[in-house]
């Protein structure tokens, strides 16, 4: 038995989609000018930007979206499954700071940032996907001449990750017309954009506007991604008390409201691409005005939002894994480690969040290798409590007696790796007096520079790595030439 | 009895109560009570108060915009009479507010105008995705004394860059200070575009935007 957990009744769930639903008629949806003709010939009703969107579309549009599907690493082999309870973990992405292991302070995170990022999450099995996880300032700095401008940061990230890794690989543009540029970077990757369709590498995340405003880049975006056939992540953000509904059921309402509007604005353009009813809700702090992305409440949004996408039969995402401590500390632990878990009990598809700190303004590495760890003691425990052999324990006794000496078995020894998970020397086990640092902080850190040091960059052929070239050069030229 | 009365005005501004705070205000105006020594000695003492107990945790936000409700329907009472007696209360500066060229993210931007406001700044809010020549034509517009620009995405920051930029092309640079706030933005960032303060919150910017007038008063 898969053990699970659940934060909302059927009821509940059926009475969040009636007042989504009513939400998305009035007081309606914030739409971008691209996705208003096709809105308008599907029959909905736009003023002045505001879109009514008849419940009976939006199920039109869900009856469209694929149950599930897979991304494919960089050898073809199926390597995320987007759907049922399945769980995955990526890092957090996105980030403009990185913590520095030395000094202890956030400073501008990147190329190299990003790179050791990739070489630590690569060789980590607890990550079956990559993510563009930092913006990598020093490459698009701007005034600099010779590096690309800051428009097309989000293709450069996605070129650099996929020269280091053959992961499947969790990212989004940042503009409308970055996004062609990306995919034609993972088209070159796949050997064609036919390839690419059927055997995609990436998702794209994709985020409405709280509340219900799908912006002209989102929208532009879900059209363009839809056209594609690349597949969309929808990454809402509801801050509960903020830009929201004060209370959890009420953001989970305005969540699913904009999911919806998404779902439809995306089906029309492109039925049948795939979309994952994704987010990254957060309470608001009353204190901060922040997104507190360790609070007990935020994971229940995630929960209770995934929970919604699955009752709808959707592939989800959420945003878990991450903390508000400025520093990888024991708040750091406890909070990532315990939305890992209730991510993982609730089976949301892809969970996204792993090394972020100060509430997804920060990454660390070394933060990344200990989430690792707690990832996988949450794999573990949805795995569940499985039967070993014929009997429970009777069958060992047979052999044993009362002389205790299980370890001598042979099921002790076929069974316990796959009965127990072995952890990396992150965790201290280990007597007093050990030669393993008490601090966690340094153990990581080894930990780190061990992955790094072993770590062996995938090659790629010339070709693709000289068409990956020419098209960071032609959308560098293309943003150069927008900007003047 | 306007001890009594200012203790009152003092209560409702704490407690929220733009209904209360409205109507002890007539009540100040029917009694001949002074409208401006009603915003000095009651309601103002008030907000001050609000602040310090957002500052030391025991007040929250929706409890400070409450405040900030009720000393706006209060001075929306009083300032007729005000303006009729010439004893305007004197704004302690003009800020211009917008969100950077791109960031539809204002409710950051929002707080801190009303924070602002009800602690008597003169806001001009632009807005959201307000682009640096906006910015430039209001300051001048309105001879503002700061100008706020906020930054939600990390992708928007550089607007921020931009804004300062204009500011200087247009030689209102160093009398106009430039504030900028915003969930990634860090005192580093403001320091590395020469920006002259920011801030984590909005009761920080109303202490920053306090400070940066007492130097504007000093250098004048």
């Amino acid at each position: 038995m898969r053990p699970r957990i659940q934060l909302l009744s059927p009821e509940l769930i059926e009475r969040i989609l009636r007042e989504a639903f009513e939400l998305l008629m009035n007081p309606g949806v914030r739409v971008g000018s691209a996705v208003v003709e096709q809105l308008q010939s599907a029959g909905v009703e736009v003023h002045d930007g505001v879109a009514r969107i008849h419940e009976s579309l939006v199920r039109q549009c869900l009856a469209s979206v694929p149950r599930d599907f897979y991304l494919y690493n960089r050898q073809g082999e199926k390597a995320v499954h987007y759907g049922g309870d399945d769980v995955h973990f990526d890092p957090g992405s996105c980030c403009v700071q990185m913590l520095d292991p030395e000094t202890l302070e956030a400073r501008s995170s990147e190329t190299r940032d990003l790179v050791r990022i990739v070489q630590v999450a690569e060789a980590l099995p607890q990550f079956a996907a990559q993510s563009t996880a930092v913006v990598c300032t020093d490459a698009v700095a701007g005034n600099d001449k010779e590096a690309a401008p800051s428009a097309i940061g989000d293709l450069y990230r996605l070129f650099v990750v996929l020269q280091h890794s053959d992961k499947p690989i969790v990212t989004g543009s940042f503009s409308a017309a970055g996004l062609q540029g990306m995919i034609d970077l993972l088209a070159a990757d796949s050997g064609s954009p036919e390839k690419l369709r059927q055997q995609p590498r990436a998702v794209f995340d994709v985020c409405p506007s709280p509340p219900l405003n799908w912006s002209e880049f989102g929208s532009h975006n879900l059209l363009d991604l839809a056209r594609a056939g690349a597949p969309a992540e929808i990454v809402s953000m509801p801050l509960a008390g903020g830009t929201a509904p004060v209370t959890l059921a009420g953001s989970v309402t305005q969540h699913a409201a904009e999911t919806l509007a998404g779902i439809t604005l995306h089906q029309l353009a492109g039925p049948g691409s795939p979309i994952v009813w994704g987010g990254a809700p957060a309470i608001f702090d009353m204190r901060t005005g922040g997104a507190p992305m360790g609070a007990v409440e935020t994971a229940m949004l995630n929960m209770a939002c995934a929970e919604v996408g699955k009752h709808l039969g959707l592939p989800t995402h959420g945003y878990l894994v991450a903390t508000d401590s400025k520093f990888v500390d024991a708040q750091a632990g406890a909070e990532s480690a315990r939305s890992a878990m209730l991510g993982a009990l609730t089976g949301i598809n892809m969970i996204s969040g792993a090394g972020m700190i100060e509430s997804l303004a920060c990454f660390s590495v070394e933060k990344l290798v200990i989430d690792a760890e707690s990832i996988a003691s949450a794999q573990r425990l949805v795995r569940g409590i499985e039967v070993g052999g014929e009997t429970l324990a009777t069958a060992m006794f047979a052999q044993t007696g009362l002389s205790g000496e299980f370890l001598k078995l042979k099921e002790t020894r076929a069974l316990f790796r796959q009965e127990q998970h072995i952890p990396s020397p992150v965790i201290d086990r280990s007597a007093r007096g050990s030669e393993l640092p008490s601090d966690i902080f340094k153990r990581a850190r080894t930990r780190v520079d061990e992955l790094v040091s072993k770590y062996r960059k995938p090659t790629l052929p010339e070709d693709v790595l000289r068409k990956f070239q020419a098209i960071v050069a032609r959308e560098a030229d293309r943003a150069r030439m927008a900007a003047r | 009895m306007p001890d009594q009365l200012f203790g009152a005005m003092l209560q409702s501004i704490v407690d929220g109560a733009p209904d209360k705070a409205a109507e002890l205000a007539r009540q100040a105006l029917a009694e001949g009570v002074d409208p401006l020594e009603a915003v000095n000695c009651g309601f103002a003492v008030g907000i001050t108060f609000a602040g310090d107990q957002f500052g030391c945790g025991q007040m929250f936000l929706p409890d400070l915009l409450a405040s900030a409700e009720a000393m706006k329907a209060a001075i929306s009472v009083l300032e007729p009479e005000m303006l009729k007696r010439g004893s305007q209360r004197e704004a302690l500066g003009k800020v211009v507010l917008g969100t950077a060229r791109g960031d539809i993210h204002d409710i950051g931007k929002n707080l801190v105008a009303t924070i602002l406001s009800a602690s008597g700044f003169q806001i001009f809010d632009l807005g959201t995705s307000v682009t640096p020549e906006q910015f430039v034509a209001k300051t001048k517009e309105v001879d503002a004394d700061i100008v706020g620009v906020s930054a939600l995405l990390t992708t928007t920051m550089a607007g921020q860059k931009a804004v300062i930029e204009a500011l200087d092309r247009n030689g209102l640079r160093p009398r106009v200070k430039a504030i900028i706030g915003g969930a990634a933005v860090t005192s580093k960032w403001a320091a590395e575009i020469g920006a002259d303060g920011y801030s984590r919150n909005a009761i920080d910017a109303l202490e920053l935007a306090k400070s940066l007038m007492s130097k504007t008063t000093a250098h004048a």
